[in-house]
């Protein structure tokens, strides 16, 4: 008989709304014998290869299976130095799980047969957190010489240093917020990744070995050339996609339409969630639109449903998006459980212009409707408006989270960097390494926006690369 | 990040100004006029932009002078040399535009006065003749005013009550002084509605005026579009494309009304808390 995957446990949809604590519950041990025992260990697994780390998948499952978590934890932290993140974060059904031969061929994204391989690994990462596993360090004393910055201290930046602090380098991660985490923290919020889970994971940084001096922007503190000058070896830049994009309509500075990063850093990393015990405001509609159909829309959709529920408002958000479900870019989980939530999505619709009133705050939203036609350059459907379908639509607050951008301040103060034309950086793909010698690069501020795990794919790409180089030095 | 020394500037109506020396040798060894930092005075504060209008190299102490107007500002003025904040990032945004222009006019209005300073400073070694015109409400609310009479080659002050110097506001004599004679630049600094009008006198003129506004930010490194403002046409983030801008372009009543949106929280938070 085929068994069914196993289904997560999760908050109920009314009693989340109320708070910021987290949605999904992950497998106990039962459930995840269970959920392991319907993988078909595969003699050619291909599930690994739609990993941008390439964890050893079938392995890892294995020791599941064999209850010994130790050595699936050592499995995947092989590949992955954050376990219990991308056990959370990961958009597994565009990845692994896709990959996976219960995949139905040609889907879009995994069938729900697909192994449940996200929550595996958030099993037995938090299982490693829980039981404070230490991953063995291979210091090698010919690296002890060397020190390495890392600019950033998001994904790409923190992987980066992890790898390298591994082989006994020393290594400053320069962040400039005052808490670490990069998007992890003001992106993601702690419903979908709690700040613990972050913390043990930065923390288990630190006392491996890696120095994190926050309050710090190179690029106005400091210039690259001033790092070498301070005796680093090599830079690795983790600058991110930060860069909020607008629509570029008319009304839009209007008050209260906000980018999905100011909403977002309010209320994460500000916690302004928490106003007046935190300082920083934020504010909240009645009628709130959400503009995009990304994670960071789903994020910013689902925190505004949050707040309009500590604010004692009745629950009225929307999401509009240009295309239709079926193209947008969030992951199915998300949507699924915006939607559960209560948030309202309303497909095919193009923003045109806001209105406001006399203290200059948004009250509507014009839009236009829209229908699919040809597919684009990102191989998704085009969406053509519609003449003559103009309407509108209440509006009193509105997030944008129509894409994000690479963070400019280094790039402005490193002439000598070499940029594409979305003013990323350019780097040979094999070694991550910029235009600039010694100096590496990896993660969004390469790619354009991606996942947590691609950047950390990009980062031990470049750790690799930066431990090449020195051990080269180092003879 | 710790406060090494502490001055009370100013404290008469109600009307509190006050100056924190603070090390951080990061920031004054590249710290150039016009650019500012972000602060944070607890863990639960909020990130706000302050001018910063000195920075020591030798020492590497910066100093900020800032009005106790809201919370957190007022919780800023409590701490006293010793303390530390929580959090000081910095230099940030563009240094003002330093060069030989020639004439140059300065108007500084309340707590701004301080801003322009360091300016005054740089724009006189670049072998400017220097103008100065300060506005404050009256003669106990003026700041700094011996400071840039050093500075400046001629320096007029401006009350509203005319307790000191002329009675009037600075765009009088800003007027007056524009339709005698031909000015290569005015930088000013102050009040929206003292730049707005300043920039609406000086171009009847046409002659070219930066102003360095002061629009509200949450990380100050381009990443929110909080301090977003609509300068000719063009939307420009005060962070990074800033603080200074052409304020013949500035969008003056957007920016008044972006620079109000949390005010119920502002008095909310200050009611509750009494910082």
């Amino acid at each position: 008989m085929k068994k069914e995957p196993v289904k997560v446990k999760e908050v109920p949809a009314q009693l989340r709304v109320g708070n910021f604590q987290e949605v999904v519950k992950g497998y106990s041990e039962e459930e995840a014998l269970l959920e392991a025992a319907r993988c078909l260990q595969c003699k050619n697994p291909v599930c690994s290869s739609g990993c941008p780390v390439g964890i050893d998948i079938k392995q890892f499952i294995y020791h599941i299976r064999q209850k010994d978590y130790k050595a699936a934890y050592f499995t995947i932290r092989e590949k992955n130095n954050f376990p219990s993140i991308c056990g959370r974060v990961c958009p597994a059904e565009y990845q692994c799980r896709k990959a996976c031969v219960l995949t139905k061929k040609g889907s879009p994204f995994a069938s729900e047969e697909a192994i449940n391989i996200h929550f595996l690994e958030r099993f037995v990462g938090d299982y490693g957190k829980n039981n404070k596993l230490d991953v063995k360090t291979e210091k090698e004393e010919k690296f002890s010489k060397f020190k390495v910055a890392v600019v950033g201290s998001g994904p790409a930046g923190l992987c980066c240093a992890g790898e390298l602090a591994r082989k006994g380098i020393k290594v400053d991660i320069f962040e400039s917020l005052h808490k670490t985490g990069g998007v992890l923290r003001y992106g993601i919020p702690p419903f979908r990744l709690p700040w613990d889970v972050l913390d043990f994971e930065i923390d288990y940084l630190k006392k491996s070995g890696v120095n994190i001096i926050t309050n710090f922007l190179v690029g106005k503190a400091k210039t690259i050339k001033e790092l070498f000058s301070q005796g680093y070896s090599a830079v690795f830049l983790g600058l991110g996609a930060g860069v909020p994009s607008f629509l570029g309509i008319k009304g839009e500075n209007l008050c209260n339409i906000y980018s999905v990063n100011e909403f977002l850093t309010r209320v994460n990393l500000m916690s302004a969630y928490k106003f007046p015990e935190f300082h920083t405001p934020v504010n909240i509609g009645k009628n709130v639109l959400v503009v995009g159909g990304g994670n960071t829309a789903m994020d910013a959709a689902r925190v505004a449903l949050r707040m309009q529920k500590i604010k004692g408002l009745p629950l009225n958000t929307m999401v509009i998006y240009r295309r239709t479900e079926i193209e947008m870019p969030a992951r199915r989980l998300e949507i699924e459980h915006a939607r559960e939530e209560g948030i309202k999505f309303e497909f095919l619709v193009q923003p045109k212009e806001f209105i406001g009133d006399q203290e200059g705050f948004v009250k509507k939203l014009i839009c236009l409707r829209s229908k699919l036609g040809e597919p684009d350059s990102s191989g998704r459907r085009r969406p053509i408006i519609i003449e003559g379908s103009e309407f509108e639509l209440d509006c009193d607050l509105c997030v944008i989270a129509v894409g994000l951008k690479a963070n400019q301040i280094l790039i402005n103060a490193t002439p000598e960097l070499k940029t594409d034309k979305y003013s990323d950086v350019i780097v040979d793909p094999e070694t991550m390494e910029s235009s600039i010698k010694e100096v590496f690069a990896g993660g969004d501020i390469v790619g354009g926006e991606g996942t947590v795990i691609e950047a950390m794919g990009m980062a031990k790409k470049a750790a690799r690369a930066i431990i090449d180089r020195l051990s080269k030095k180092g003879e | 990040m710790k406060i090494v020394n502490k001055k009370i500037i100013n404290d008469v109506g109600g009307v509190r100004i006050t100056q924190l020396d603070i090390v951080s040798a990061d920031i004054a060894s590249k710290a150039m006029p016009g650019q500012f930092v972000m602060l944070m005075v607890s863990h639960e504060g909020e990130r706000i932009p302050l001018t910063l209008v000195n920075a020591d190299k030798k020492t590497g102490i910066v100093s900020l002078i800032f009005q106790e107007a809201g919370f957190t500002t007022k919780s800023l003025g409590k701490l006293s040399p010793g303390e530390s904040l929580y959090s000081l990032v910095g230099p940030l945004g563009h240094p003002t535009e330093v060069k030989k222009f020639g004439k140059v006019i300065l108007v500084g209005g309340g707590v701004g006065i301080a801003e322009i300073l360091p300016v005054a400073r740089a724009l006189k070694e670049a072998g400017n003749e220097i103008t100065t015109i300060l506005g404050s409400r009256n003669k106990d609310l003026l700041i700094l005013e011996a400071e840039l009479r050093e500075t400046s080659d001629q320096i007029y002050i401006m009350t509203d009550d005319g307790s000191a110097g002329k009675k009037g506001f600075t765009t009088d004599m800003l007027g007056e002084l524009l339709s005698k004679e031909k000015y290569d630049l005015i930088y000013s600094v102050g009040p929206i509605p003292m730049m707005k009008r300043v920039a609406a006198a000086s171009k009847e003129y046409n002659t070219k005026t930066l102003v360095s506004l002061n629009a509200l930010m949450v990380d100050a490194t381009g990443m929110c579009g909080c301090c977003r403002v609509s300068v000719s046409g063009q939307v420009k983030f005060s962070c990074v494309d800033g603080p200074d801008f052409d304020g013949h372009g500035v969008d003056w009543d957007e920016l008044e009304k972006r620079n109000k949106v949390y005010s119920e929280q502002e008095k909310h938070i200050c009611r509750l808390l009494k910082p």
